[in-house]
């Protein structure tokens, strides 16, 4: 039996790990809760790697596995199918590697939690979703796993519920990330009343036979799903809920919110590249929104405190380099990214963990400092996950992010340079949290105790972000090449791969020698007020309070008492009327009775009479 | 039998029928609303004999043996009922007793 028939089980073993951790619960002692929550993840790991080793050293033909139907009405057939093909391939070893590290990480991280059972009945249910969403061979199916993931999202963010901000925060992401998800699925009807199928695939093949490149079909089709993606990936202009959805805990950010659930808008706009690609003006959008994302996330980035905030605007702005790849056709530089992403951004999210875990959950770096000596296994899984986001030559980070920039500047060099301003930001700002959190003036008061759990994912998290860009997945079967880079040596490459060192350099100037000073440079008027504005996220959030909250809260206070209850109130009123009188009628007297019945005998037979 | 014309005869039945109905409609009595009912079904038996007559068939006076039955009948159970009703509450004023209002 091959492996691959197995394919099924990869996204059930978490499931089963859901189901059995949310029925028997807190019952269970802490150790089996974690060898359940974390084995069942590991299970799939196990398969997933076995599947892939067989994938890719076979022909890597795309393998479909039905394993049953789950609608049939008329035309409309959805089954519970599976599509495996190099890009799902990648994505099963994202979310089933980075998960199981972070699983592992999670025992130890979460260990003093009363909700252990239900924080890894969470994650696996996560999990299950986001391998339905990239195994889906349909797009209702992924559709489910689209929702599922949002749901994860929801529940995992509002983990520590009984502090009412994060349950805000919670509803924040799920309710911004709703309006993406709507668009997706209009765009999802728009795709089955035109094509008459749900099929990924066959969709694909449809809309370039049937529709003319450009028209307005498959623009808004595709800018439909566009819209999907922005939501989930936190890209302009719906990128707001992810600083806060920092409020789960830290496990959760680096699974979630940075290698797993918000990379599936990335996912779903290459998986319908096709789409796309007969979409020029909607592709080229989505480069715009990724590079104005990337340098917005980048500037909020560089003004943060809180050391999750960091990474979580890193987060947004790195996704915005894979949605800059994906508008300029660079599909499998766009993937790569995601790839390497998982990897150093899930390794920086722990390492902040762990300081957070060791520092009585202290997220405010300028509290920080000197931990250098304390901790450092932390220390240089920063250090390798700084060098990789900010692309250092050698890095994962860099092999990827120098492929997209290239790629880029063949497309367009106005979104080249920023892209290359990107990275000077990236570097400044990665720098500065490695710099503030562990260079400097020492703080005391470290409870340094992080046990095996937490720093074998650590390490390992830290190889793959330091040699993850050897890897080289065989993304030519399902994307066309657009591009054949043969900037060797030219200017534009140098410039690519020394702009990180300038931020590097800005960065080592004002937070590691003190040259200058970003205090100084902030006190004058107007860059403190760029300042805070930055600090806020560019205003977005105050943007949508002005346009959408407040208008619909003011409405709401309007129709306080419901005007189409009123009609159900008037039905109310109208019976309980007719009651009275009718009942008014029924006095009890017998003379009463017999001459209503008289009188109803006159008037009948006159009306005989009369007709 | 033919001496009387019909017409005399429906009138009778017509007056004695209505003054039946203003004896129940009027009188507070019990006693004298169930004697005025059997008023109104001697009335409507009289209009049936007068018919049966008029056409020389049996069946007026067929209908007229069922209403004196169903008469029987009813101030049978009415007078029962009417016992019952003033050992309970003590009177026979039809519009004292008016336990059933809506």
């Amino acid at each position: 039996m091959k492996a691959i028939e197995l394919l099924g089980w990869v996204p059930l073993f978490p499931f089963l790990g859901f189901l059995i951790l949310v029925l028997a619960g807190e019952r269970l002692s802490k150790p089996l809760i974690a060898w359940v929550g974390v084995g069942s993840v590991a299970a799939s790991a196990l398969l997933v790697a076995l599947i892939g080793v067989e994938f890719l050293n076979g022909t890597m033909e795309p393998y479909r596995l039905v394993l049953g139907s789950w609608m049939e009405v008329d035309d409309l057939s959805i089954p519970v199918g599976f599509y495996l093909d190099a890009l799902s391939v990648t994505m099963l070893f994202v979310v089933t590697g980075v998960g199981f590290l972070i699983h592992v990480y999670a025992a130890g991280f979460m260990e003093d939690d009363l909700g252990y059972a239900r924080f890894f009945a969470y994650m696996n249910l996560f999990v299950s979703a986001m391998l339905v969403l990239v195994l889906a061979d349909n797009l209702v199916l992924l559709y489910l796993g689209w929702e599922g993931v949002g749901l994860g999202s929801y529940l995992l963010i509002g983990f520590w519920y009984e502090d009412p901000n994060n349950g805000y925060a919670a509803r924040k992401a799920f309710v911004m990330t709703r309006v993406g998800d709507t668009a997706l699925l209009v765009g999802l009807f728009l795709l089955f009343t035109q094509l008459h199928t749900f099929d990924i695939q066959l969709l694909m093949l449809r809309a370039t036979s049937q529709w003319t490149s450009g028209s307005l079909l498959p623009v808004a089709a595709a800018a439909l799903l566009l819209g999907g993606a922005l939501g989930k990936s936190a890209q302009l202009p719906l990128q707001s809920w992810l600083p806060d959805a920092m409020a789960g805990p830290t496990p959760v950010s680096a699974l979630i919110h940075a290698a797993t659930m918000v990379t599936a808008g990335v996912y779903l706009i290459a998986r319908t590249h096709a789409l796309f690609i007969m979409a020029p003006s909607v592709q080229f959008v989505v480069a715009v929104m990724g590079a104005t994302t990337l340098l917005m996330a980048g500037c909020s980035a560089l003004v943060q405190t809180d050391i999750k905030r960091i990474l979580a605007y890193s987060t947004i702005s790195q996704i915005g380099y894979m949605f800059l790849a994906l508008g300029v056709g660079a599909w499998s530089s766009a993937i790569f990214h995601l790839l390497t992403h998982a990897f150093f951004k899930a390794l920086l999210f722990l390492a902040a963990g762990a300081v957070i875990f060791c520092f009585h959950h202290e997220h405010n770096i300028f509290k920080m400092g000197g931990l250098r000596k304390a901790m450092p296994l932390a220390f240089w899984s920063f250090v390798i996950g700084s060098a990789a986001l900010s692309a250092l030559p050698f890095t994962s980070g860099f092999y990827s992010k120098h492929e997209i920039l290239l790629a880029v500047f063949d497309a367009s060099p106005g979104l080249w340079t920023a892209g290359c301003l990107g990275a000077i930001i990236t570097g400044i700002y990665s720098f500065r949290l490695v710099f503030v959190v562990f260079f400097g003036r020492e703080c005391p008061g470290i409870k340094a105790r992080v046990g095996w759990q937490m720093s074998v994912p650590l390490i390992l998290l830290g190889a793959l972000a330091l040699l993850g860009g050897m890897l080289k997945i065989p993304l030519d079967s399902v994307f066309p090449v657009v591009f054949n880079h043969d900037h060797t040596f030219d200017l534009v490459s140098v410039i690519t791969v020394l702009a990180p060192f300038v931020g590097l350099l800005i960065a080592v100037l004002f937070y590691l020698t003190g040259t200058f000073s970003a205090q100084r440079l902030a006190g004058y008027g107007l860059a403190n007020q760029l300042r805070i504005f930055c600090f806020n996220g560019w205003g977005i959030d105050a943007l949508y309070g002005a346009f959408v909250v407040r208008p619909f809260k003011a409405i709401a206070k309007l129709n306080k008492n419901d005007a189409v209850d009123g009609i159900y109130v008037a039905i109310a009123l109208l019976s309980r009327v007719g009651y009275s009188r009718v009942s008014a009628s029924q006095t009890g007297r017998i003379r009463w009775y017999a001459s209503s019945v008289a009188l109803g005998a006159v008037v009948i037979i006159a009306i005989g009479w009369l007709s | 039998m033919n001496g009387i014309p019909m017409e005399h005869g429906l009138l009778l039945s017509a007056v004695l029928f209505v003054l039946g109905l203003v004896g129940v409609l009027v009188r507070r009595n019990l006693i004298m609303i169930l004697m005025s009912l059997e008023v109104m079904l001697n009335a409507t038996g009289l209009a049936f004999i007068v018919a049966g007559a008029r056409w020389g068939e049996a069946d007026g006076q067929i209908m007229f043996l069922l209403i004196l039955t169903l008469a029987a009948a009813e101030v049978g159970v009415g007078l029962g009922l009417a016992l019952q009703i003033f050992r309970r509450f003590h009177t026979l004023d039809a519009d004292s007793l008016n336990g059933m209002k809506g």
